[in-house]
């Protein structure tokens, strides 16, 4: 049903397959690296987008949300529960087969959470957070969870910077690498550089289907609704609440979800993932993509975040993002795909001009 | 604890929290003439103090300050014209993200002017050693120095909307721009005045804070959610509520860091943030109307 | 069975020191159009919101179909059943008219979240019956060659009657409209008077706030009286033209002729 709506994402597929087998050709396999690593941040990115385009909502604190993700993936698997292993809980989640034993750098056994509990984990701790958040400040103007989320944001950076069990400024690392299935694991080491390039972006196309599907829906149009004519909508029998809030928590848990993968292909995070300037980087991305547009975002937040990590702006990274940031808000609102002289180009990825 | 160490703590709980009464106030300054929440309001405090610290080097203490103070109160001006009076269709988020915007300009900008050294500004009296005794607790003159500015600014900026034609015409804004410009007001004069008077007594704040918990390029954003706090903890657009509202601010983080560890003092403004806007958004001291805060 | 359809009791909403609704009360019985009409600033407008629950009366009651919807959220009492549509037009601008009026089955239609993101089938079949039967209302209102026309490009007089078309989609039993004939020429009035009366027949109450004096005598079969917050008249056009006290708010003392019922 609908399935034109999948051109565009068919295209991406063909484009990245395509694409690899050139990054190797041109000898810069480094490239295919940070391409994969912006590939991480374009999920947050993909949720934001849900949330600022449709819903209406600010959020300064997504990099807070990447943390939670991050964060509780390495500690999760890199705490050893060995000493422990006996105990009441301890003992009950290795009958569930929720721990692994596996060697740390010294080859000592270890106990640790399997990456992939960690990973169940740190989405529902995601969407708590979350929806915790979310619950008293969204039903207030938008400044409010404006506020709140960059105090949110604020919070994660002054925990994870203080508390030891996070590596306070130095960060978790040695964290283990993700094994999905098949053979397939997610892992930054150079032997598995092209299977992780595929893995990212299979993870990126699957967020795309997913928003893109929500986008055209039912619950999309009244997201749009919302949107666009708030008192409007609620007369039409839309829990506006309820849906701002359900798109925050999604949001939310996209941010989780590339904050985790991202720490198991780094194999570490530190608290610079989780800066205020972190999260006005997504928000930038969002704003220049074209706020309700999320091929826009999604492409904006490949190239800026490529040309980030390759030091491109130098050490003013982050005025960059703040420049833009102003630029687009006064002169394109709606986004720098959708000024008039570029419209033309967009519209063949859209047949209307939403996602 | 004994008496002494209890006045101690309250001073520097009134001390700090007179700060985030005047970034508050600033927040409300803004928000009464144009309905928009600053988000670079913390950053007007750090350029002023940074400016008066670079200032000092060619010129005595109270001419630094005062010149600061000054650029920084163009500067609010010049923000406001070049960034927000453009915006012809304001909706809420457009402006937010372009205060976000200003801010990130303003302290990158401070980063690479300033670079990320700590620095503060000289005691305005005595030396960092020098202490007065009050009933047996020992506070810095600084302390004083604080809280007379604040009262100052406070007095002032009640006299000036009281009593001046200017701050009568600002007050008129906030109540009803289109009756105000009918009246022959000049409201877009109004709103840069607005930031002006905001970004001025931020720069205040901060260079006579400076001495006390020195200043870093990055402190603008800490600030301004503690601004944010106390001004929506007295209700948003209600100056006089603020300093009640940020003193009781100042006092619980003071409580919370005596008693638990120093690093979870942020915590206790955002914990403040949301526990009012749950069970009392419009603030402590309004009414409970509270469905002009829903419109987006 | 009851007649009494929508019913209100003893009212009240202050707006600060201002009594905006002082103790109303009336009833609208079913498959009628009752016009609320009165001076500006009687409160109409604000008595309409309450009943829509835009906002909550401070002490009364509102019974819809003999149950309380007293203080309920826009959503759900759009969900019971009533639908309504606003004095300055509150399209989405940037959506399609047919988009728009989408957006009005909401109500009656189901697929939340999950079921949005994984696209599951039976949300195709979902999703057709929504456009078939948002086309279906287009065309009943001779608006099916706008469908795919943005909103905010329609003419003025169209775009009321999209959202006409919207508010129908909810498939109300009650139709709340707030001032329909404001801004339109004599010939669109005519037109709207005809629709009203059209939705009448189909099984829909209409409660119109409305200043147009002709629409409301030539058709309302009911008419609320309100005056600086309170009700002073209730009944059927022809009476309430002759009521002294009406006569007295619209034109003034000296239009009183004898005081006869």
């Amino acid at each position: 049903m609908g399935g034109r709506r999948y051109i565009p994402l068919i295209a991406a597929a063909l484009l990245i397959v395509a694409g690899q087998p050139v990054l190797w050709a041109i000898g810069r396999p480094y490239y295919m690296t940070q391409i994969t690593m912006s590939a991480y941040y374009a999920l947050v990115v993909i949720g934001l987008c849900l949330l600022m385009g449709y819903a209406g909502q600010v959020s300064l604190g997504h990099a807070g949300f990447f943390a939670v993700g991050g964060y509780t993936s390495a500690v999760l698997t890199t705490c050893n529960l060995l000493a422990r292993q006996n105990e009441f809980p301890i003992r009950w989640f290795r009958w569930l087969g929720l721990l692994v034993e596996r060697q740390d750098l010294y080859g000592q056994a270890m106990l640790c959470f399997s990456p992939w509990a960690a990973f169940v984990v740190a989405m529902l701790l995601a969407g708590l957070i979350g929806f915790s958040i979310g619950l008293p400040v969204i039903r207030l103007k938008g400044h409010y969870l404006a506020m709140a989320t960059l105090g949110f944001g604020l919070i994660i950076y002054r925990i994870v910077q203080g508390a030891p069990v996070f590596g306070q400024a130095d960060g978790i690392s040695n964290v283990p690498p993700f094994e999905l299935f098949a053979g397939l694991e997610v892992n930054g080491r150079p032997p598995y550089r092209v299977q992780n390039y595929y893995i990212a972006w299979v993870a990126v196309l699957a967020a795309m289907l997913l928003a893109i599907n929500l986008v055209q829906s039912r619950v999309g149009r009244a997201l749009r609704s919302i949107h666009q004519n708030e008192e409007a909508a609620h007369s039409l029998g839309v829990n506006t609440f309820q849906y701002k809030l359900s798109t925050f928590v999604l949001s939310a848990v996209f941010a989780a979800v590339g904050g985790a993968l991202l720490t198991h292909y780094n194999g570490s995070i530190g608290p610079s993932e989780v800066t205020v300037m972190k999260s006005v980087r997504y928000v930038s991305i969002v704003a220049v993509g074209g706020m309700a547009n999320l091929w826009g975002a999604l492409v904006m937040g490949i190239v800026l975040n490529f040309l980030s990590l390759r030091g491109v702006f130098g050490t003013y990274d982050d005025a960059v993002f703040g420049v833009i940031l102003i630029v687009i808000m006064l002169f394109a609102p709606q986004g720098l795909l959708r000024m008039p002289t570029l419209r033309g180009i967009s519209t063949l990825f859209s047949r209307r001009s939403y996602g | 604890m004994n008496l002494a160490q209890i006045i101690q703590y309250c001073l520097s709980g009134i001390t700090v929290g007179s700060i985030y009464a005047i970034v508050a106030i600033g927040f409300n300054i803004i928000y009464n003439t144009t309905g928009i929440i600053n988000f670079a309001q913390g950053e007007f405090l750090i350029v002023g103090a940074m400016m008066a610290v670079s200032l000092t080097k060619v010129v005595p203490l109270p001419v630094a300050i005062g010149l600061a103070v000054v650029i920084t109160t163009v500067l609010g001006g010049l923000v406001e014209v070049v960034f927000i009076r453009r915006v012809r269709d304001a909706s809420v988020l457009r402006l937010i993200v372009i205060t976000i915007g200003v801010s990130i300009l303003i302290r990158e900008a401070m980063l690479h002017i300033w670079d990320e050294k700590v620095r503060s500004l000289p005691y305005f009296t005595g030396t960092d050693v020098s202490t007065i005794s009050v009933m047996g607790a020992h506070m810095s003159p600084q302390v004083l120095w604080v809280l007379g500015v604040s009262a100052v600014i406070v007095t002032g900026l009640t006299l000036f909307f009281r009593f001046t034609l200017i701050g009568r015409a600002m007050r008129a804004c906030a109540d009803d721009r289109m009756a105000a410009r009918l009246c022959g007001i000049n409201d877009r004069w109004m709103v840069t005045l607005s930031f002006m008077l905001s970004a001025g007594i931020g720069a205040i704040a901060g260079c006579v804070i400076s001495p006390v918990t020195q200043t870093q390029y990055d402190m603008g954003a800490p600030l301004a959610i503690k601004g944010f706090t106390v001004a929506i903890l007295g209700g948003l657009g209600n100056s006089i509520a603020a300093i009640a509202a940020g003193l009781i601010l100042g006092l619980l983080e003071v409580l919370m860091m005596s008693q638990f560890q120093a690093a979870y003092k942020e915590a206790v403004s955002i914990v403040v943030l949301l526990l009012i806007l749950v069970f009392r958004p419009s603030g402590l001291f309004a009414r409970r109307d509270v469905s002009s805060l829903r419109a987006f | 069975m009851d007649e009494t359809f929508l019913e209100t009791k003893k009212l009240h909403r202050f707006f600060g020191g201002l009594h905006a609704v002082n103790d109303v009360s009336f009833a609208v019985k079913r498959d009628t159009i009752t016009a609320l009409i009165g001076p500006n600033g009687a409160g109409k407008t604000t008595l309409f919101n309450l009943i829509a629950g835009t906002i909550p009366p401070h002490r009364g009651e509102v019974h819809f179909g003999g149950r309380p919807i007293t203080g309920w959220k826009p959503h759900a009492i759009a969900s019971r059943g009533i639908a309504r549509t606003f004095q300055t037009t509150k399209l989405f601008l940037q959506m399609t008219v047919l988009e728009n009026v989408m957006v009005g089955r909401h109500p009656r239609t189901r697929s939340g979240f999950v079921a949005g993101m994984l696209n599951l089938p039976w949300t195709w079949r979902e999703r057709g019956e929504i456009e078939a039967k948002a086309m279906g209302i287009l065309e009943d209102l001779g608006l099916s060659q706008y469908a795919g026309e943005t909103a905010a490009n329609l003419p003025f007089g169209r775009q009321r009657v999209v959202e006409f078309a919207r508010a129908l989609a909810t498939e109300p039993t009650l139709l709340l409209l707030d001032e329909p004939a404001a801004g339109l020429n004599i010939y669109e009035t005519q037109e709207l008077s005809e629709l009203i009366l059209r939705i009448r027949d189909r099984g829909v109450t209409c409660l119109v706030v409305e200043h147009d004096m002709s629409l409301v005598m030539n058709i309302s079969d009911d008419v609320v009286v309100l005056d600086q917050g309170q009700k002073i008249a209730e009944g059927p056009p022809r009476t309430i033209q002759r009521h002294p006290e009406v006569i007295r708010i619209y034109l003034g003392e000296n239009h009183v002729e004898d005081p006869q019922p």
